[in-house]
């Protein structure tokens, strides 16, 4: 496999680490403040791995800045739309959950 | 090369549909809000994986248009429609 | 290995359909949809249609997705004020278990024929794709040796503008039909302009705002050579306006209603001015002269994606501009945020 080849399908397994490790956070956080921390930050590292793995086999740098503004959209929309959930989830009342004394 | 984009798209479908399930199964809630961020990261990475897989020139578009109006999407819930926790045979709670 | 993908695709657009409609918590069932749609864009890429692909996640996923959550809400509010003003405390909300006056067995009886109806067409239409060829066209070989005469050299824009005008003319002007029949019923939310209150959304509008009418231009611009087009582009726009209204941009200086009544007509005004224009050219319906049809095409299209923006965005807002004057007829009152 070509150096490139080889760069990219390491990516591509990490950005599916990521991916899954957001997913597993998804399943077994506690509460929503919780979750909101896998999916944001997680899933969108494992998009930006996958851009990158996509930006290398790309054709010209259309396609490279195409690629770079489409992560920074979605990590940016991701941010904010993490912090009107959780700030709306509190003003409702919603109390993060705390570690149950044993 | 394609073979592997494949399989990253089957993996990246497996972990939505995992989220997705579990969205299903739990009372809803908040936690719908969490469906639409799922469905913005997840489905742009999907769309351009498969892209990738397929040899399609233009999934680049389709993925940023799903960003955007994901970000559409999740302002829309969160700011317009917050749903209501799930009470069993109470009133809404107060806005 | 595609079969794979393919099979675990289509188990889960049945399963987010029969969710998205089984489901008894309306917004859980909202977000579902919202899956389901980008399930079917998935799809449409998976078949090699990016076009399609396009508008489905613009359109089908993106802004029906929002329009349901509106609605939503508004049933929401309207049911907390009823319950508030009724003063009974054990109201069953319709809106969450979906529950009608009509008996279990009266249910029982129109499900079933429901259902029987269904099965019916299903069937016809099985019976009658069956036995086609599986390797044929259609008519996407004469589409393509026409595509040099067509003005554009995207297929599916020649179809949509050229080939089929008429049937995309005749969709511009069902969306006027249906903001029409929208503003006739209700007038707009009024939504309390607090963006002092979200500064983090409001400096994230400053660049996104931005961002999509240049990619709705762009994708106007493509429509042209590559998957693309007017209602994709449209779809940005109305994406826009949506979170300019749920910013509370504009709500203290609302636009006169007839700015919006012209861009909303503009659309199928623009398409039919040039139906006509044609016609006394060249004597057939939207058959443009020779050489000529790519100008024209995109000027159908722009003033269409404006429209179509506008629609989208007046859908959202869910009734005719707050600052009519106000008629003889008794208004409800209209909802606050």
């Amino acid at each position: 496999m070509s150096p490139v080849n080889l760069l990219c399908f390491l990516l591509l397994a990490g950005s599916l680490f990521f991916f899954t490790a957001g997913t597993v956070g998804l399943l077994r956080f506690p509460d929503l403040y919780t979750r909101l921390h896998a999916l944001t930050k997680a899933d969108n590292l494992g998009l930006g791995l996958a851009v990158l793995a996509l930006m290398l086999r790309a054709e010209g740098w259309a396609e490279v800045f195409k690629l770079g503004l489409i992560w920074l959209l979605v990590m940016a929309a991701s941010a904010t739309l993490c912090f009107l959930i959780a700030r709306g989830a509190r003003q409702r009342g919603q109390l993060p959950w705390t570690q149950r004394p044993s | 090369m394609n073979e592997i984009f494949l399989g990253a798209a089957t993996w990246l479908l497996l972990t939505a549909g995992a989220g997705f399930w579990r969205l299903a199964r739990w009372p809803g809630g908040a936690d719908s809000l969490l469906g639409i961020l799922l469905f913005g990261t997840t489905g742009t990475a999907m769309v351009l994986v498969l892209g990738a897989a397929l040899g399609l020139p233009r999934a680049t578009d389709i993925a940023l248009v799903l960003a955007l109006l994901a970000v559409v999407l999740g302002a829309a819930f969160v700011l317009r429609s917050w749903p209501p926790e799930p009470k069993p045979k109470e009133d809404h709670e107060p806005r | 290995m595609w079969a794979l993908f393919d099979i675990l695709l289509l188990l889960g657009i049945v399963f987010l359909a029969w969710r998205a409609l089984a489901d008894a918590d309306l917004f859980r069932g909202v977000m579902q949809f919202i899956g389901l749609g980008l399930l079917v864009a998935v799809a449409w890429v998976r078949l090699r249609a990016p076009d399609v692909a396009l508008a489905e996640a613009a359109v089908g996923s993106g802004l029906t997705g929002a329009l349901l959550l509106a609605a939503l809400a508004r049933g929401e509010r309207r049911q907390a004020r009823t319950a508030q003003t009724a003063s009974s405390p054990e109201q069953p909300n319709p809106a969450q278990t979906g529950a009608g006056a009509v008996s279990p067995k009266r249910e029982h009886l129109y499900r079933a024929f429901a259902a029987a109806v269904g099965w019916l067409i299903f069937g016809l239409a099985a019976w009658a794709v069956w036995p086609l060829p599986s390797a044929s066209d259609g008519l996407a070989l004469e589409a393509r040796t026409r595509l040099s005469e067509s003005g554009v050299s995207n297929p599916v824009t020649a179809a949509l503008l050229n080939y089929r005008g008429y049937d995309t003319l005749l969709e511009v002007a069902v969306l006027l039909l249906a903001i029409v029949g929208v503003w006739s019923l209700r007038r707009a939310d009024v939504a309390v302009a607090d963006s002092a209150a979200r500064p983090l959304f409001d400096s994230l509008l400053r660049w996104l705002l931005p961002l999509l009418m240049v990619g709705a231009g762009y994708l106007l611009w493509i429509g042209s050579f590559a998957p693309g087009g007017a209602f994709q582009a449209g779809a940005l726009l109305g994406g826009g306006l949506v979170l300019g209204r749920l910013a509370g941009w504009g709500q203290r200086k609302t636009p006169a209603a007839h700015y919006w009544r012209a861009g909303l007509a503009l659309g199928l005004l623009a398409f039919a001015g040039v139906a006509a224009l044609v016609m006394k050219h060249t004597g057939g319906l939207l058959q443009y002269p020779a050489g000529q049809a790519g100008p024209w095409i995109l000027a159908i299209e722009a003033a269409a994606t404006l429209s179509i923006g506008l629609t989208l965005g007046a859908l959202f807002a869910g009734g005719r501009p707050s600052n009519e004057p106000i008629s003889a007829e008794p208004q409800e009152s209209p909802d606050h945020e």
